[in-house]
């Protein structure tokens, strides 16, 4: 008999009787819910920030806010940087990047939570190797909690998918959460809606 | 295999109360913030209960779903094995990276490579292994298993890391701050990262509808580890299946809330295929779970999620350090699991309680961990595991608190004996309750003379009057 065969039958001989599946609620709130705010304080919550509305010079709010940054990848059509995810074939040089820029198409307003997959990513390692991540997220996008969320198809399609919830952080000396660690330092979403595409 | 001592390793621990009180107070401060995440979420005691019923159908109908994951992941282009022990796993593992020429692998976080030692195998191989977790790659420089499967390296002072790191990586000692450690870990990790020809992750969660394994990070190395090079090998207990991505909600909302008291973590992943001109390898691993799936009273620790509230809840947890316990799995869920690993060995663990059900209470999936507690108890005793001092010291208990004669002049005799007894007749060897603490000075009248004169008083008046 194979392992998987032994393991299987040990397993049929030894499991408990039936118990029940149960039903999930969608356990959605009964005030209205203002899924912006409650994203941003929920992101917050986990050093990532929030710039509720797109900046009038993206360029120009880019270099404000790195500075020193001198490798731009971007995987959106809103701005082009100067690398695209594909200049990064070895997926391991993207640490070379200082900034990426990435859409999201899905917000968790419980968490403050972002999804990502490989279709956004193409380069999967631009969303960790990097030094900064910025996300742009339709606020008609965002969800009210965790179980809307694993409703959307990436979950069941993509090859990768994450819930993004803030940059690379750790507790793990003291138990009280620093960065850096090893993967982005910051986090930032700007509120971006789909249609208002102003190509740079 | 001797016999873990924990109370006599507890007792090491608790010989420097820096480290004492460090330990309380961080996992202190995780129980409370725990406590103030779960209150937020008005649902929380449904959410517990549809997790334990979640938990309680797959198990009962585990073969079921392996199958289907199993079906489900190789549609997706992945690679299943399995492996019917620790041995067995590693082998593996060993054997995916030498046929790969693979000298170098990245390592996020993975209690059940821990449960197989699986880094000491691949090295004592020739194979270096880097582990990405910054807690994890503190206790492999430091040649100490994890001390808490959440924070391995959280019964070290800031101080004690900062000493580390000086020794190994030359940074400076004199600069115990927590945002520089974690500079220098990230600057002598990344390069490691980069090279690496392989990564290695555990699984939080398997979703049998999907084939995906789902890891729960801060960091982010899974993410790394599992994207970086183009081999993922991800190593899967086999109770970490659940059906459905609906029910991987569930267990989302309350794993970070009960370990850390955060509402998620930062990176919460999801690895349903290889990556782009990659390969992906699950290892679905047994070691002992499907017998333990058989044990009337014992197969519900197999729902653990593990998030470590029971252990940042735990009084005896709390004061003795997760080394004390030799073991993998440490604390309350630790002590009801290491038994079915090994009996003799792990046989005192059951007695590293004070059984106050704080544990239970605090479980995301509802386990009865202070009843398997005091089951396992019952089980060292009839194996005959119990040592000789203890065991006369409960039958003597036994009798005393089973007669009231007998318990009464117990009682009324302790707060005399305890005035008029030289000290060391109190605090020798034979008083384990001594050994670290005093003895808490009775009260005056016990509770059965307070009783009579009180009723005796009060006779005659009806209730209520």
């Amino acid at each position: 008999m194979s392992v998987r065969d032994s393991i299987l039958q040990n397993v049929r001989n030894n499991q408990p009787s039936p118990r029940e599946l149960p039903a999930i609620p969608t356990f959605h709130s009964e005030q209205s819910v203002d899924l912006k705010t409650r994203f941003t304080e929920a992101l917050k919550e986990l050093a990532g920030e929030v710039v509720t509305e797109p900046p009038a010079d993206f360029d120009l709010f880019l270099r404000k806010r790195f500075p020193d940054a001198k490798t731009i990848c971007s995987a959106v059509p809103e701005y082009s940087g100067n690398k695209k995810p594909e200049d990064f074939s070895r997926w391991s040089d993207a640490g070379a990047i200082d900034v990426t820029i990435v859409r999201s198409p899905l917000g968790v307003a419980e968490t403050g939570s972002v999804l990502l997959s490989d279709e956004e990513f193409r380069v999967n390692t631009i969303g960790f190797l990097a030094h900064d991540i910025v996300i742009l997220l339709d606020p008609a996008e965002i969800v009210e909690n965790i179980h809307d969320a694993y409703v959307h198809p990436h979950f069941r399609d993509k090859a990768y998918s994450l819930l993004m919830s803030g940059p690379s952080g750790s507790a793990d000396i003291g138990g009280i959460t620093v960065h850096p660690a090893q993967g982005v330092m910051t986090l930032t979403v700007i509120f971006w809606p789909r249609a208002q595409s102003n190509t740079t | 295999m001797t016999v873990v001592d924990q109370a006599k390793n507890a007792a090491e621990f608790l010989n420097d109360r820096t480290h004492e009180e460090h330990l309380d107070r961080l996992m202190w401060m995780l129980r409370t913030r725990r406590d103030e995440a779960a209150s937020r979420v008005a649902e929380w005691e449904q959410l517990r209960d549809l997790a334990s019923a979640i938990k309680e159908h797959t198990l009962s109908n585990l073969a079921h779903y392996l199958e289907m994951f199993e079906s489900r992941a190789q549609a997706n282009g992945v690679t299943v094995h399995w492996a019917q022990d620790a041995h067995e796993h590693n082998q593996i593992v060993y054997q995916l990276l030498s046929d790969r020429k693979v000298d170098l692998l990245i390592k996020s976080k993975s209690m059940l490579t821990e449960e197989c030692d699986t880094r000491p195998f691949l090295e004592t191989r020739g194979i270096r292994v880097c582990e990405t977790d910054l807690g994890e790659r503190i206790q492999q420089l430091d040649d100490e298993p994890p001390s808490h499967i959440v924070g391995p390296a959280w019964h070290k002072t800031t101080q004690d890391v900062a000493n580390l790191f000086a020794r190994v990586y030359g940074s400076d000692k004199e600069k115990a701050d927590a945002v520089y450690l974690a500079g220098v870990m990230r600057k002598n990790t990344r390069p490691l990262i980069e090279q690496a020809k392989a990564g290695m992750t555990g699984a939080n969660f398997a979703v049998a509808e999907t084939g995906a394994v789902v890891t729960v990070t801060n960091e982010g190395n899974a993410d790394l580890s599992g994207n970086v090079p183009e081999l993922r090998i991800c190593s899967v207990g086999l109770e970490k299946i659940i059906p459905k991505n609906e029910h991987l909600a569930v267990f989302i909302r309350l794993l970070t809330r009960s370990a850390t008291g955060n509402s998620i973590t930062q990176y919460t992943s999801h690895f349903r295929a290889p990556r782009q001109n990659g390969e992906m390898h699950i290892i679905l691993v047994d070691n002992g779970r499907s017998s333990r799936l058989g044990m009337e009273k014992f197969w519900r620790s197999l729902k653990c999620i593990r998030c470590a509230a029971c252990m940042n809840t735990c009084p005896v947890y709390r004061r003795s350090g997760g080394l004390s316990y030799g073991a993998t799995y440490m604390g309350p869920i630790g002590i009801i699991m290491m038994p079915t690993f090994d009996v003799r060995r792990y046989s005192e663990l059951p007695f590293s309680s004070t059984l106050n059900g704080s544990c239970s209470n605090v479980c995301p999936v509802k386990i009865d961990i202070h009843e398997q507690i005091y089951g396992w108890r019952e089980v060292m005793e009839e194996k005959h595991q119990i040592k000789f001092l203890k065991k006369e010291a409960m039958i003597v208990a036994g009798k005393v608190l089973s007669d009231p004669r007998l318990y009464r002049i117990a009682a009324s005799s302790a707060e005399p004996s305890l005035k008029l007894l030289p000290r060391f007749a109190i605090y020798n060897h034979l008083n384990a309750w001594g050994w670290h603490r005093d003895i808490p000075q009775p009260a005056k009248e016990t509770f059965h003379d307070w009783y009579r004169k009180h009723r005796s008083e009060g006779a005659g008046q009806e209730i209520g009057s």
